[in-house]
């Protein structure tokens, strides 16, 4: 009886401990988002820094982005193609692989590789400046880490993942392309009109690109903030990273079903 | 030096492929097409029962595809349901005593309008209205009226 209730106690605190500390740390990430948005403009008069950060986040992910997309449109090409046939529907796989990767596999899988690709190099990159006191020498210099690390490279992932999505889009539906009219045999003009026929510009693929917007902004907010606030250890930074990637892509599934109830609900 | 080029090199390029990819999703993969944006010109019909269409439903003539529906409303007045269609303004010669069905497209295909062409020299112009219209039919209607007459006919 009362050892249930020294357990039950222990349970209570624990659960409101790390309540707590994720509020802190929500609370933590919204007043840095603040204070990258606020130290943005002096970025944004360097553009090269941002191109540089572009580069990094954006091009060399290229390659992933691009091999996953085209496989991942063959199987759905594949699976669709499985299923349909028997209903005689084989036709509107194009329609399906499209509407599946325009609206939510072409946002949610590139934000998920780009929180492995781009997102682990962000966080371990700034969390070794801080491990190796680069960070507290920028201070020293008066130049503000935030400002002349932090900001460019939140800004070139924001930029580079939409991008990312859209690339990661468009090969898709070429894999689809690929492995349904020309592996399956799939009649191309029957695949691209019933595509053209349901896909619609403003319903499904700008709301993928919102979609992206959002998941670039959450995927890179968490990888710098993960990155700069990072224990100043070797350990300490490989837990950063570590944590930047779960943290970011678990927020981005919580935020595509979200969004997509925002987005798609309305009808 | 050079590899600054080389980065903005490879910059350039990656938002050029993101520009292309995303004209490709917009022209291939969606219908950019003539008669969703501002071209082309409206007209109405009215039904007494518009059945499952939709906005952006096709609207088509012997089957090719013209227009779509871009409104559907309710008038309290007449107690009929107003459609507002868009037809591309290349198919600017649909004579005026034309008549307008909902019609449905396959077995689980949504639900269309057909236009079946009169014979008037008068074509249809923006904001006419389609004045011989055939409603939806509704399965649960056509059901009850088969059994009633059958019922009825057994007597």
């Amino acid at each position: 009886m009362n050892y249930t209730g020294r357990g039950l106690r222990r349970l209570v605190m624990e659960v409101s401990y790390s309540l707590r500390g994720f509020l802190q740390n929500f609370g933590a990430g919204q007043i840095f988002l603040l204070r990258i948005i606020v130290n943005s403009p002096y970025a944004l008069a360097r553009p090269r820094l941002i191109i540089k950060q572009v580069y990094v986040t954006g091009v060399q992910s290229l390659v992933v982005i691009m091999l996953a997309g085209l496989f991942v449109g063959m199987v759905l090409a594949l699976q669709g193609f499985l299923t349909l046939s028997r209903f005689g529907a084989e036709e509107t796989i194009g329609m399906v692989a499209a509407l599946g990767l325009v609206r939510e596999l072409g946002p949610v899988v590139t934000a998920l590789l780009f929180a492995g690709r781009a997102g682990t190099a962000l966080s371990s990159e700034i969390g070794l400046m801080r491990a190796t006191d680069q960070l507290s020498g920028m201070e020293m210099m008066a130049v503000d880490p935030i400002k002349r690390v932090v900001v460019p490279r939140f800004l070139g992932g924001v930029i580079a993942m939409p991008i990312l999505a859209v690339i990661f889009s468009a090969m898709g539906i070429f894999g689809a392309w690929f492995e349904g009219v020309i592996i399956l045999g799939v009649d191309e003009g029957a695949f691209w009109s019933q595509m053209q026929a349901q896909v619609d510009l403003r319903e499904d693929v700008m709301s993928g690109v919102i979609k992206s917007v959002f998941f670039g902004v959450a995927a890179s907010l968490l990888a710098v903030f993960e990155g700069y606030n990072c224990v100043p250890t070797a350990e300490g930074v490989g837990r950063a990273t570590t944590r930047a990637v779960v943290r970011t892509s678990l927020t981005v599934l919580v935020l595509n079903f979200m969004l997509t109830a925002w987005l798609l609900g309305g009808n | 030096m050079q590899q600054t080029r080389a980065v903005e090199l490879g910059t350039g390029l990656f938002v050029f492929m993101g520009i292309l990819a995303l004209f490709f999703l917009t022209t291939r993969v969606t219908s950019f097409d003539s008669y969703s944006g501002e071209g082309g010109y409206e007209l109405t019909a009215r039904f007494d029962q518009i059945g499952t269409l939709k906005t952006r439903s096709p609207v088509s003539i012997s089957g090719v595809q013209i227009g779509r529906v871009t409104a559907i409303d309710f008038d309290v007045d007449r107690l009929e349901a107003v459609v507002t269609i868009r037809i591309a303004s290349r198919y600017d010669r649909i004579p005026e005593d034309s008549d307008a069905s909902i019609l449905t497209s396959g077995i689980l295909g949504g639900q269309y309008i057909g236009l079946q062409p009169g014979g008037s020299d008068e074509y249809l112009k923006d904001g006419d209205e389609i004045l011989f219209t055939q409603s939806a039919v509704v399965l649960e209607q056509l059901i009850s009226k088969y059994l009633f007459g059958q019922s009825g006919g057994g007597e």
